[in-house]
């Protein structure tokens, strides 16, 4: 035990230098021209597989900022810390990027169980949360930017489209968690309401793989299109067993709004081909600024699909800049004041800009997936749509003011 | 598609889903009926079918793929299981609780290692044109109902490998020894027969099957490194239900969880289907403690 002596020795000075750290000038080379932001996504366990590329993307955009000499003078050095595919641990990481690294701000979060675990931190200990993911809305806070699609950006303009294409019996089927429950408590308010019928809605658990009795109930509810928010490998067993049952993609629509470039490749192309997803990008937007970023991405990281959250992981650290920018300074009050009065900016999925509840106004795509693995955007929204948090016709009464 | 069209199609749903429990059981049946081995990599064999019959389509192409697909499935695993039984199983005989945990690192390594070697997404199989089509069934009552191909060619499979098995257990000379270990398994011993080879291949045939199995299933279930987990909760209730050690309690207690979860889901919904039938299985237990068929055996009692 002899390496505790000198630690015993010096720590009077010890002692001493940090009693008088706050009146001594910073370490000139950390502080002065680097400024950290932390990036929390899943690294490992089951929610790795979508999140380690939310974090290479939004890495990039960090890169690309760096590479013009950074925001205010300052670099931007990225904390990264692995959340784990585990609420607690997002929650308990997001404390220690505030507390023990002091980030200015953090950029992170998929599952909205663990943006549900992190909100009360960043409220108590007064952070700023930059959020790609598309969510059931239902959520609003101060300490959070949601820049992934409200309900009225993802799933309402599907049904928009459904219903211009001609769709009125509707078969609602899901992953038996919040998202698909909320999801479709709104498009059933909105199918009834425009006229609509609700053919069926059924849940299977997380991970079901058995979809025989559903497959049964939708032959019987004879529905035009399918409106799906199963999550992860239940889509390998829906599409294959629809298949099987003689109905393919091509004889009754199925919209997804969990498949997005990535689980296709690995759902499989062919399984899936000409079934229909909603989002508010796609690797195949034409827009130039869209085809850089790919670019860009696929120079790090060749053949990886870009999705909808990557490409709103690249947007947030964009904005997050350019508010700081406007401010003039890395407060978190102030940054988050000026993220919502910044002008529309465009980094890949078309005009978009923070409105004043925090969330993005975007444009809907959706895209029919081809052989490749790549959507073709077939439907668009007639422009931008500003985010509700709340959906009136849901839950009337409830607004978002921050 | 009518009313009773439903009904029919439920019928043959829960014959489907009983011919696919029937698959992934039989193999647990065989070892945990025979040895008290609780095998928690079960599930695992049946993900390295699945992979295997990804590896045989790729290489040989959907249909004579699949087919070559079974075959290497069945004895791969096959060989898999002897190697896991001389090495690990035969180690931890009459200590269920160990034998428990070192099964359930097997199936954790066997998982970390298809993730490393395929990647953790996992891959992907598709039926043959032969296996893609539905067979449609005119008539009154049944116009609409389609009967899946893939469908019908597990149940087929399904009774093959349960025909199988049986006429092994039966007519060979293996069979006998299995037989006679199971009744009583100091007697057999003390006869001359050679009770640890018994182990050896029974264990072998059970993750084999579990690998045949895996290899058809791949055909309307994803392969992923975690699939496995999804069939060998129900697996094991099927076994339980059954009764341990009979094969034609696992066959009867297979078609009674997918008959009655497919009638219950006529009513009501997937999840609450599963609660009702885990209510109806503690239930069933209380009053049959040893399941449909209850075997009287020496190796029982002592257990």
């Amino acid at each position: 035990m002899s390496s505790f002596l000198p630690a015993r020795a010096f720590a009077p000075f010890v002692a001493a230098a940090l009693l008088l750290s706050p009146l001594s000038p910073p370490p000139a080379n950390a502080a002065a021209d680097t400024v950290k932001v932390g990036v929390l996504h899943s690294l490992t366990g089951t929610m790795a597989i979508s999140e380690v590329d939310v974090k290479n993307a939004t890495l990039l955009a960090i890169d690309e900022i760096n590479a013009k000499g950074g925001v205010l003078g300052k670099k931007i050095e990225p904390v990264i810390e692995d959340g784990g595919s585990d609420p607690a641990i997002f929650a308990q990481k997001a404390q220690k990027l505030i507390q023990e690294d002091s980030v200015v701000t953090v950029f992170g979060g998929w599952t909205s169980a663990s943006r549900k675990a992190m909100l009360p931190v960043f409220e108590r200990f007064h952070g700023l949360l930059w959020y790609p993911v598309q969510f059931e809305g239902n959520e609003c806070s101060a300490d959070i930017m949601y820049s992934g699609a409200q309900p009225n950006q993802q799933i309402l303009p599907a049904l928009q489209w459904g219903e211009q294409k001609g769709y009125k019996s509707i078969f609602l089927l899901g992953s038996d968690y919040v998202f698909p429950r909320t999801a479709n408590l709104i498009l059933k308010k909105h199918i009834v309401h425009d006229g609509g019928t609700i053919a069926g809605e059924e849940y299977v658990p997380l991970g079901g793989t058995d979809f025989s009795a559903i497959i049964n109930k939708i032959k019987v509810a004879h529905p035009q299109v399918i409106f799906s928010t199963l999550n992860g490998d239940s889509n390998v067993s829906f599409f294959k067993q629809m298949a099987a049952a003689g109905l393919p993609s091509s004889k009754l629509p199925v919209m997804s709004f969990s498949i997005a470039e990535p689980e296709a490749k690995a759902i499989g192309p062919s399984l899936l081909e000409g079934s229909y997803a909603a989002w508010n990008y796609f690797q195949s937007l034409p827009d130039p600024v869209n085809v850089k970023f790919v670019a860009a991405y696929h120079a790090k990281y060749p053949g990886a699909p870009v999705d909808d959250p990557m490409a709103h992981g690249y947007l947030d650290v964009y904005a997050w800049a350019a508010a700081v920018k406007k401010a003039g300074t890395f407060d978190i009050e102030k940054v988050r004041k000026a993220a919502v009065t910044l002008p529309f900016i465009d980094v890949g999925l078309g005009e978009t800009k923070f409105a004043t509840n925090q969330s993005l106004v975007q444009t809907a795509y959706v895209g029919q997936l081809l052989p490749s693995g790549q959507f073709k955007v077939v439907w668009k929204s007639s422009g931008p749509i500003a985010p509700q948090p709340y959906d009136p016709l849901t839950f009337p009464g409830k607004t978002c003011a921050i | 598609m009518s009313e009773s069209a439903l009904l029919w199609g439920q019928l043959f749903n829960g014959i489907s889903v009983a011919s696919i429990l029937l698959l992934a059981a039989l193999g647990l049946a065989l070892s945990f009926g025979l040895m008290r081995v609780i095998n928690m990599a079960h599930g695992e064999m049946l993900m390295m079918g699945g992979y295997v019959a990804f590896i045989c389509t790729t290489l040989f192409g959907k249909g004579p793929g699949l087919l070559v697909g079974l075959v290497v499935a069945f004895v791969g695993t096959a060989l898999f299981g002897a190697l896991m039984e001389i090495t690990l199983i035969r180690r931890l005989y009459g200590r269920p609780l160990d034998t428990l945990l070192a099964t359930w690192g097997v199936s954790l390594v066997l998982q970390q290692a298809a993730r490393s070697i395929f990647g953790p997404i996992g891959v992907e199989v598709t039926a043959p044109a032969w296996l893609a089509g539905s067979f449609a069934i005119g008539g009154s009552a049944l116009t609409g109902l389609g009967i899946p191909a893939v469908r019908l060619f597990i149940i087929v499979l399904a009774a093959l490998v349960l025909g199988g098995v049986t006429l092994v257990i039966a007519r060979t000379r293996i069979g006998l020894l299995v037989r006679a270990v199971h009744q009583d398994r100091g007697m057999a011993d003390a006869l001359g027969a050679d009770t640890r080879r018994v182990d050896l291949a029974v264990f072998a045939l059970g993750t084999g099957i579990a690998g045949l199995a895996g290899a058809a299933l791949s055909l309307i279930s994803p392969v992923t490194p975690t699939v496995g987990q999804s069939y060998i909760v129900y697996a094991f209730l099927v076994v339980i239900l059954g009764g341990l050690g009979s094969l034609t309690g696992t066959l009867l207690a297979a078609l009674v969880v997918g008959l009655f979860s497919a009638t219950a889901q006529i009513f009501t919904s997937l999840g609450f289907s599963d609660v009702l039938l885990l209510l109806f299985v503690i239930l069933f237990i209380q009053f049959r403690p040893r399941g449909i068929i209850s075997q009287r055996s020496r190796a029982l009692e002592e257990a």
